[in-house]
């Protein structure tokens, strides 16, 4: 690990003039930000020590819930308004890493986790775009089982690795971010970007800026809601495919209904199509198969990741199942 | 900057790249918490910290400054002896080679807290109810960040069952 100057701030605007300096990180929990400094494929010159800064879980004038950036992902978890409000969040922070892990990462420090492909990880002996621009990109005919099956680039078709983001979009989150020039808030949708031509830029964020809050806004769907992660082992391991999803019936009509994909894309795929046509339709397990059909018609797998097309089509079925009691 | 690790206050290194784990080590001589993966995957390097278990190999020192470490040193009093979950793992077998062992220990003693507050996990059935029955399957999804390659995983589960249970050693 190359050498680094530690500051730990205060507070929010002595941690934006603190990272304004130079060439600085904000550091939350560490546990993806210190491996990749380990691994030498981060190196920054300066750690701004976020993780201790104002921590609340706080309910919103409209019913909502505003949980700050350096709150653990356990307590997220466990907090009662998110357990009744929106279970898909709590399941889905459930389902990632380990105890241990989610009770130091923090839930901005989750937001900006880096792919876990394993050419990205292999310094001494793999090419990747995302972490050298240009030099190649080594999953495309290699080992590419977890990669990507949407909003891929011929330059890389690794995915994002978080099982929170999935819910989040899902949710429709917003993200509050603090910068040298104010204050501004993204949705989380539109929060990470696909390749494209440029793999190592994977955020809209600009420099300097900061996570301060994620906001959820409160709903139905979001109330009966379930999340999925399908993955090689029963825990601790990350997403083939996951599924986070959202129903309100009324009256034996779909009236709002929330998907989301994890696993198959550089940022977590909202089921736009799908969701689209199920609005206004009866829930049975034919229309959510159709549905999923209709979104997975999109995909473009390759030749170690073409399993995740059915699995996604089947699990997203079988969740929306699970929450209507049809059967899955 | 310092740090209390099993009661004792000891200052903090000024190389921010040390690691709580080598600290605790290298530094310290304190090898009950051990190195495996140095990359969070097995959690052979779990420590208790403010009362949450985490990894103390993508700790760095620094960011414990002020914090209370318990370590498998600290668990065994010299006053009534052994933890009793340390006495279940030797009654149970919950262990092989060793190596995983304090990172289990420590894993364990703060998931009994989680798991006796009403936390819920990914495996429990009522999130807002919180974790009941299941047990077995409770213990292998909250214990699953801490990998035992001799796979000594059933004398593990039924130590930390045995614990739950308040049942005599």
């Amino acid at each position: 690990m190359r050498s680094f100057d530690y500051r730990r701030a205060a507070d929010r605007t002595e941690a934006l003039s603190i990272a304004g300096e130079g060439r600085a990180r904000y550091l939350g929990g560490g546990t993806n930000l210190v491996d990749l400094m380990r691994q030498n494929i981060e190196a920054p010159a300066a750690l701004v020590d976020v993780s201790r800064l104002p921590d609340s879980i706080e309910e919103t004038p409209t019913g909502g819930l505003i949980i700050g950036a350096a709150v653990s992902n356990s307590v997220v978890a466990v907090h009662p308004a998110v357990r009744t409000q929106y279970p898909m969040l709590s399941r889905a922070l459930l389902a990632g890493a380990s105890a241990q892990i989610r009770n130091m990462a923090t839930i901005g420090g989750n937001i900006l986790q880096r792919t876990r492909c394993a050419y990205f990880y292999d310094v001494a002996g793999s090419r990747c775009n995302k972490r050298e621009p240009g030099a190649g990109c080594d999953a495309i005919d290699g080992h590419n089982r977890y990669h990507a099956i949407f909003g891929a680039s011929e330059r890389c078709i690794a995915t994002h690795p978080s099982d929170m983001c999935v819910a989040l979009a899902a949710l429709d989150a917003t993200v509050h971010l603090l910068g040298p020039g104010g204050e501004r808030e993204v949705r989380l949708l539109d929060f990470h970007r696909l390749p494209g031509e440029h793999p190592e830029i994977e955020t809209v964020l600009r420099p300097g800026e900061l996570i301060t809050a994620i906001e959820l806004d409160p709903s139905a769907a979001a109330a009966n809601s379930r999340y999925r992660k399908v993955r090689d082992r029963s825990s601790y391991a990350f997403a083939l495919v996951s599924v986070a999803a959202g129903l309100e019936v009324v009256g034996g009509r779909i009236e709002d209904v929330r998907i989301a994909l994890g696993g198959v894309a550089a940022k977590p795929w909202r089921a736009v199509r799908a969701e689209g046509l199920l609005r206004g339709q009866a829930p049975t397990r034919a229309r959510f198969l159709e549905a999923a059909d209709a979104e997975l018609a999109a995909a473009k797998s390759f030749h170690g990741n073409a399993f995740k097309v059915e699995l996604a089509k089947r699990t997203v079925a079988a969740v929306l199942g699970e929450l209507t009691g049809a059967d899955a | 900057m310092a740090i209390v690790i099993n009661g004792t206050n000891y200052p903090l290194p000024d190389d921010p790249r040390v690691s709580l784990l080598d600290f605790l080590r290298e530094r310290l001589g304190l090898t009950g918490t051990k190195l495996g993966c140095n990359q969070g995957g097995c959690g052979a390097c779990t420590v208790i910290l403010d009362g949450t278990r985490v990894l103390s190999c993508l700790t760095l020192a620094v960011q414990a400054d002020g914090r209370d470490v318990l370590t498998i040193e600290g668990l065994a009093s010299d006053q009534s002896g052994l933890h009793p979950l340390q006495q279940a793992f030797i009654d149970h077998d919950g262990l092989q080679c060793g190596y995983c062992t304090p990172g289990q220990i420590c894993s364990a003693v703060a998931m009994i807290g989680e798991l006796r507050r009403g936390d819920p996990s990914y495996v429990t059935a009522d999130l807002v109810e919180g974790p009941k029955g299941g047990l077995r399957q409770e213990i292998r999804e909250r214990m699953s960040g801490n990998l035992c390659r001799c796979g000594a995983h059933n004398g593990i589960v039924a130590a930390i069952e045995q614990m739950l249970n308040g049942e005599a050693p």
